[in-house]
């Protein structure tokens, strides 16, 4: 085979097996591979039945057909299983260089069943592995156990892990691999400590094949001549990495601050990019076989908040600061550090703590409850709070629920700034609508990278909308969503789309794999995955009346800035998004629509 | 010559694949002709290329005559119908950079893709450049030069 490898390694912890199997190569061809090939094993095993926690949630860690290759950016997988935040499915997204290893080590994916009956690990390598016991690894530190997993290995094995928040269930724990890069979103660290698995260790010898040389050279080139002259993929993010976006979307009124209580933070400037790049930054680092290199080794040399790791980018900068009224970069940089190594998401813990702070500020939450004060703009709370939610202590006990269990047990679910209970990330969809419908119908709850509106409406490309006007959003929501969806499959960096689009996807696609890829039928693919999931978000119980926004943004309209006076429009969107997508005035897919997608119930 | 200059490497392993997918045809980073060193603990990321020595380790020790130097390139080229795959210039090579690629056991090197480095052409930050000798001695020493007049500047003597 080209491009995959064909061939995944199934791990059941219970009876402590790990056996090499051979996969569909029609299920490869149409569902792509990473989130797409994902979700397909995972609905066919019907996880959306299942409790996240139970032994039976399968956990897949995939890759895609152009992983390991020199396409641009090409060291991705996800995550994948039904998640224990949302009750949705879950595919989170990381790279660094894990991935690339486990292609190299001959599998496409890893399907991950049952709990082992104490902490272990597993160590692949070269088409075989070991479920090992994780004696002395539990309870360590992300870094801790990457060293002392690698120790036990082989001084080369890339590791994948969670830190003391998967461990304990924390339900916005992430997958932490290469030390900083994370699968941050959904709890699927959380699912991975309830199958007591600390890590995975990968060690892979051999190639990646691609099965026309000369094609794969001429698509590469053609896409790497659009990356390396973007202005956002050549200078933007190598310079400022993401956080590059802090003053731009404060300046259109959409940066949310304190718990989307208002869209304008004064003291934006303070958490940006730039100021990281001028107090913190060491220098740029780039995941796998990627141009870009928006990672942002960092490091503080003095004050309550020294150290040194890697990150904020901008989503972490946004939820650990403005969200929280945090102007202060070193705390920001300190608690970013802090959800590395912890294994926590930190959009959601930021958002989480966001919430806390809006409950106590209306009185909803109190000093005692609390077991302290809660107050806006607390940079050593910020920080402390990490590790607390980490290992369940005091507040932090209430935060690793997320906002919406958390603010639900006060009373005030409304104050949770979530879809489908996951919450969201950085940009006011009071003042960007689009970005407010790819939030409302993402079928993995509040996420930024399901349909990155944010590309037409604020940045301009491909072409510059109005982001105040709710018309014709649906439209642009829905093709980004199915060219996401392709571009999660195939093993790409998303961000390689401000400069390529599935034209280049599908060339590099059909060159690596051999089968007859095009920009239709990728797009195609692309639609195929995003019903596949919606279908498995139906079959769990989600309905219409999942697919919005919190009420707030529904009806208190912006109190401030060029937004101001604006509320999101969903319910104008909404029901254009059904009919564009083949739905019914349900939310389910017609019989009609699942034909031309060769799926069925 | 090939140079490096790790404060520009991102470590993104670039050069490693396009060195196989140019040489071998596959991606296959354990058999690159060149290695980035990563050491995240302390953010140095150091590309480890053949230096294409004067004198030779690999040359010296091999028994059979095998590498020999184009003089078109400069670089010590490996003759696989002379090697006999005993793998003395691993041993003898202070780089690492010998990799046994065939399947009947012969060695490989780095052989400057005969004048057109691969790795220097896909990377994307100039850690890696090809040049004449002489001109990156002498742009090293531009860069010394210019280090220092930050620090002579306003110092009178």
């Amino acid at each position: 085979m080209y491009g995959w490898t064909g061939r995944m390694l199934r791990v059941d912890l219970t009876a402590g097996t790990a056996t090499a199997e051979e996969l569909c190569p029609h299920d490869l061809h149409v569902f792509v591979g990473a989130r797409g090939l994902g979700s397909k094993l995972l609905y066919d095993a019907g996880a959306y039945d299942v409790d996240p926690f139970a032994p039976e949630n399968p956990l897949i860690f995939a890759t895609g057909p152009l992983t390991g290759t020199y396409a641009p950016s090409a060291g991705r997988y996800n995550v994948l299983c039904r998640s224990p935040l949302t009750g949705a499915i879950a595919a989170s997204n990381s790279g660094g260089y894990w991935a690339p290893e486990l292609k190299f080590a001959g599998f496409d994916l890893i399907y991950v069943t049952g709990k082992a009956a104490a902490p272990v690990y597993l160590w692949v390598h070269d088409g075989k592995a070991e479920i090992r016991p994780a004696d002395g690894l539990w309870g360590k530190t992300v870094s801790e156990t990457e060293y002392a997993v690698r120790a036990r290995t082989h001084p080369e094995a890339k590791v994948a892990c969670i830190g003391p928040a998967g461990e304990r269930l924390v339900r916005i724990a992430c997958v932490v691999n290469d030390r900083s890069r994370a699968a941050g979103r959904s709890g699927v660290g959380a699912v991975m400590g309830s199958k007591n698995l600390k890590a995975i260790a990968v060690r892979g010898t051999g190639p990646v094949r691609v099965a026309d040389k000369e094609a794969f050279k001429a698509a590469r080139k053609r896409a790497m001549e659009k990356i390396l002259t973007h202005p956002v993929t050549s200078a933007g993010l190598p310079a400022y990495g993401t956080a590059v976006l802090v003053n731009v979307i404060n300046a259109h009124g959409a940066f949310p601050t304190r718990n989307f209580q208002t869209g304008v933070f004064p003291e934006a400037d303070r958490i940006s990019g730039e100021t990281l790049a001028k107090e913190y930054l060491v220098r740029k680092k780039a995941c796998f076989a990627c141009s870009m290199a928006c990672g942002r080794p960092t490091a503080i040399p003095s004050g309550p908040y020294r150290g040194a790791g890697e990150g904020p980018e901008y989503e972490a900068a946004w939820a650990l600061g403005a969200d929280c009224g945090v102007s202060d970069l070193a705390a920001v940089t300190h608690a970013n550090w802090q959800c590395n190594e912890m294994g926590i998401d930190p959009i959601s813990y930021g958002a989480t703590l966001a919430c806390a702070m809006e409950l106590y500020q209306r009185g909803y939450l109190s000093k005692e409850q609390a077991g302290r004060e809660l107050r806006w703009g607390d940079g050593h709370l910020l920080v402390e709070g990490v590790r607390l939610t980490a290992f369940r202590e005091g507040i932090g006990n209430l935060l690793a629920e997320g906002s919406y269990r958390m603010a639900s047990e006060f009373g005030h679910p409304e104050l949770a700034m979530t879809a489908k209970k996951q919450e969201y990330p950085a940009y006011e969809p009071r003042a960007v609508q689009g970005i407010g419908l790819s939030y409302a119908t993402s079928n993995r709850g509040g996420c930024h990278v399901r349909g990155y509106t944010i590309a037409p409406e604020v940045l301009g490309i491909p072409e510059k909308l109005d982001p105040l006007v709710a018309d014709n959003k649906a439209f642009w929501v829905k093709t980004f969503q199915d060219a996401t969806a392709l571009v999660d499959s195939s093993g790409l960096c998303l961000f390689v789309t401000f400069a390529i689009g599935v034209p280049e996807i599908a060339d590099l696609l059909a060159a690596a794999t051999g089968e007859a890829y095009t920009a239709e039928s990728g797009l195609l693919a692309g639609e195929r995955v995003w019903n596949l999931e919606r279908m498995f978000n139906l079959k769990a119980g989600f309905t219409r009346a999942d697919d919005t926004l919190a009420p707030r943004l529904l009806s208190e309209p912006m109190p401030e800035g060029p937004a101001r006076g604006q509320v999101s429009r969903i319910d104008l969107m909404l029901p254009e998004y059904y009919r564009l997508r083949g739905w019914d005035e349900e939310g389910r897919p017609t019989e009609a629509t699942l034909a031309r997608l060769g799926l069925r119930w | 010559m090939l140079v490096v200059h790790p404060e520009r490497c991102t470590a993104c392993r670039l050069c490693e694949l396009a060195c196989t997918f140019h040489q071998d045809g596959v991606f296959h980073p354990l058999k690159a002709r060149l290695t980035v060193g990563i050491f995240p603990e302390d953010d140095v990321f150091v590309p480890i290329i053949c230096e294409q020595c004067e004198v030779a380790a690999c040359q010296e020790a091999c028994p059979s005559g095998a590498i020999t130097r184009n003089l078109e390139t400069g670089a010590l080229e490996v003759n696989t119908s002379r090697c006999v795959g005993c793998r003395m210039c691993v041993m003898a090579c202070p780089f690492g950079t010998m990799v046994h690629v065939d399947v009947d056991g012969k060695m490989q090197k780095c052989d400057l893709c005969k004048g057109d480095p691969q790795c220097v052409a896909v990377c994307p930050w100039g850690a890696l450049e090809y040049v004449e000798p002489n001109d990156a001695a002498l742009a090293r020493r531009r860069e010394v030069a210019r280090r220092l007049a930050g620090v002579l500047k306003g110092v009178r003597v």
